[in-house]
């Protein structure tokens, strides 16, 4: 009995500390990264289920006028066609929070892969890959983002694609300094004396202490992708109809700013508080990493 | 001295190789078009041979590296080709455009400088108190804010509510200054919106480096008023990173400068590009293309060339 019962304690001793970890670690954190924190989870279940939550079809017209204010009926009002503001904003959300997460996630990996490349690489391949990082950076992200469509037309793999390019350079850079820095200490000079290989010293070295640095990097760079995605799809070149990201639906209820349309003000606050949340987060996760602009 | 020249020199060289390569960018996403101007300008009923002669016309049936240097050479000579929407020149097009741009981006300069420096300095000042904080979370959450979002307060408040300036930015023959603040008020409020917060916080970061250097707690040490110390002391050597920040802040406008002027309809270059990806106007798109990546690629320039003159261990060399 009591063995069979040890290992069960111990995983619950394991499931409490980390709880308690996870505790403290909230404690910790200032009520500004709270809030931040409480934002972004909210975002990402919002993501996720929130066009399951949503009461109509987001393209079904459900009221008798355009722009309506809030009501009972509709939430959050009506669009400019008499759409449900609410059900459209639900399912707009997962656009951007998905789009701008996958592109981070795939700029981050792939940055910090690349990375690893150059600095166990010779110095040869460090330099030609630091000098094309050096080039793709040098194009400002929107300019980027416009040729692209004007050249392949807009579509959601495109939208994709276009923001992971944009944000690997920057990634990367980080990625390399910190690999680089790595690649001096004691412990890695250990491991090369004992002659392990490069993918190992990689993986094993140096990778693990770079995932702290690079998870906040992330966070920074889904805000960045955030903002991009939105302004192309407010500029018409994003998300196309009938599919809506959130910078969508500000561009097609823009008509009713005239009457401060609930339509037009709701998703443009709800990007807002998506990226200031986010922000505040990582801001509170390190103080001393400041954002150094967008690179 | 003559290492800084080396360096700046050798920065120079980075920076005209890094441009080459992003014309190359530009230039190959560009024309992997499926189709191509031939086809786009004839239509699709027109006879293989009027393509085929069109295309020559344009020398399209060149190979990509031809094409390449000849549109490079182009832009050197200060010729980028024909615009397709309108049949003109891209050179005029881009010249009776380009001149808006810069005004409005001038303007701002001349907002948000100020201010911004105003911000950072006195929250490195005060750091640590309430009004740094306070500071340091409004400009946190102002970097993080769509233009698109503040535009659209702004005429919501500003044009729908109080009525006190036009929606859209149109400037007459002979503007009174009135008239002219009046229209650029909106679009230059929302530009500096993010630049302001981000160029206070990278000045903010500068001088609290330079705060917390052995020189500045001598100064403390022998009597030295805080603000003095700041001011005499701390500023002088806080010059070069803090122009470095101010440089890289400012490239923000060319992104932020494409979305606002689409808003506030004002014809500018940036607008202009809007429309030439609209219309696929490739020569206009790649020129437009490549006039952001030249202003951004200087402004890192200057960044990069301040923060070596900045640098005291070099200046006496």
């Amino acid at each position: 009995m009591t063995q069979a019962a040890a290992p069960i304690a111990t995983d619950k001793a394991v499931a409490t500390s980390g709880l308690r970890r996870a505790g403290q670690f909230l404690m910790a954190l200032p009520l500004s990264g709270m809030i931040g924190l409480g934002i972004v989870v909210f975002w990402l279940l919002t993501a996720v289920f929130g066009p399951m939550l949503a009461p109509y079809a987001p393209g079904a017209i459900v009221a008798s006028d355009v722009f309506d204010p809030f009501s009972a009926r509709n939430l959050l009002g009506s669009d400019y066609l008499g759409r449900d503001v609410l059900s459209r904003l639900l399912h707009g959300a997962r656009y951007t929070v998905g789009l701008a997460f996958a592109a981070a996630l795939l700029a981050s990996i792939t940055g910090t892969g690349l990375a690893l490349t150059a600095a166990v690489s010779g110095r040869w391949i460090d330099e030609v890959m630091s000098r094309m990082m050096d080039a793709l950076i040098s194009i400002p992200s929107k300019i980027f983002a416009l040729v692209m469509v004007a050249a392949f037309g807009s579509s959601v793999p495109l939208l994709l694609l276009i923001a992971a390019i944009t944000y690997v350079p920057g990634a990367y850079r980080i990625a390399r300094s910190l690999a680089v820095n790595l690649n001096q200490m004691e412990y890695v000079q250990v491991a090369v004396a004992r002659g392990e290989g490069r993918v190992y010293i990689s993986c094993a070295e140096v990778l693990p202490n770079m995932i702290h640095p690079m998870l906040t990097d992330f966070g920074m760079r889904f805000v960045f992708a955030v903002l991009l995605l939105s302004g192309m799809s407010f500029l018409g070149l994003g998300v196309q109809p009938p599919d809506a990201d959130l910078g969508s639906l500000v561009r097609e209820n823009i008509s009713g700013l005239g009457e401060g349309a609930p339509a037009l003000i709701m998703p443009a606050i709800a990007i807002a508080t998506l990226t200031v949340g986010v922000n505040l987060f990582i801001d509170s996760l390190s103080r001393s990493r400041r954002t150094m602009g967008e690179v | 001295m003559k290492t800084t020249l080396v360096l700046i020199a050798r920065r120079l060289g980075t920076a005209v190789v890094t441009l080459l390569l992003v014309s190359v960018v530009v230039f190959t996403i560009s024309s992997l078009l499926p189709g191509d101007a031939a086809e786009e300008t004839l239509g699709r009923n027109a006879t293989p041979e009027a393509v085929a002669a069109l295309r020559t016309k344009l020398g399209l049936d060149q190979p990509a590296h031809l094409r390449y240097l000849h549109w490079l050479g182009g832009l050197l000579s200060g010729n980028p080709g024909q615009s397709m929407a309108n049949n003109l020149p891209v050179k005029d097009v881009i010249a009776s455009r380009l001149p808006k741009s810069l005004l409005l981006a001038g303007l701002t300069t001349i907002v948000s400088v100020p201010l911004a420096l105003l911000i950072g300095i006195l929250s490195a000042m005060y750091r640590g108190s309430m009004l740094d904080r306070v500071l340091s979370l409004v400009t946190l959450s102002m970097v993080a804010v769509p233009e698109f979002l503040v535009a659209t307060v702004a005429v919501l408040v500003f044009a729908v509510n109080l009525r006190w300036l036009p929606a859209l930015t149109i400037v007459p023959e002979n503007a009174t200054l009135g008239e002219f603040l009046s229209a650029y008020a909106m679009p230059v409020m929302t530009l500096c919106f993010v630049i302001v917060a981000q160029m206070a916080r990278m000045t903010r970061a500068a001088m609290i480096d330079q705060i917390g250097q052995p020189y500045v707690e001598m100064a403390i040490l022998k009597g030295v008023r805080p603000a003095r110390a700041v001011l005499t002391h701390v500023l002088p050597n806080a010059v070069g990173p803090i122009v470095n920040a101010v440089a890289l802040s400012l490239s923000y406008l060319l992104g932020g400068a494409i979305i606002v002027e689409t808003i506030f309809n004002y014809p500018g270059i940036a607008s202009l590009m809007v429309d030439a990806v609209t219309s696929r106007d490739m020569p206009l798109l790649q020129a437009c293309a490549m006039i952001f990546c030249l202003a951004y690629l200087l402004l890192v320039l200057v960044a990069d060339i301040c923060a070596i003159l900045g640098n005291p261990r070099l200046r006496n060399q």
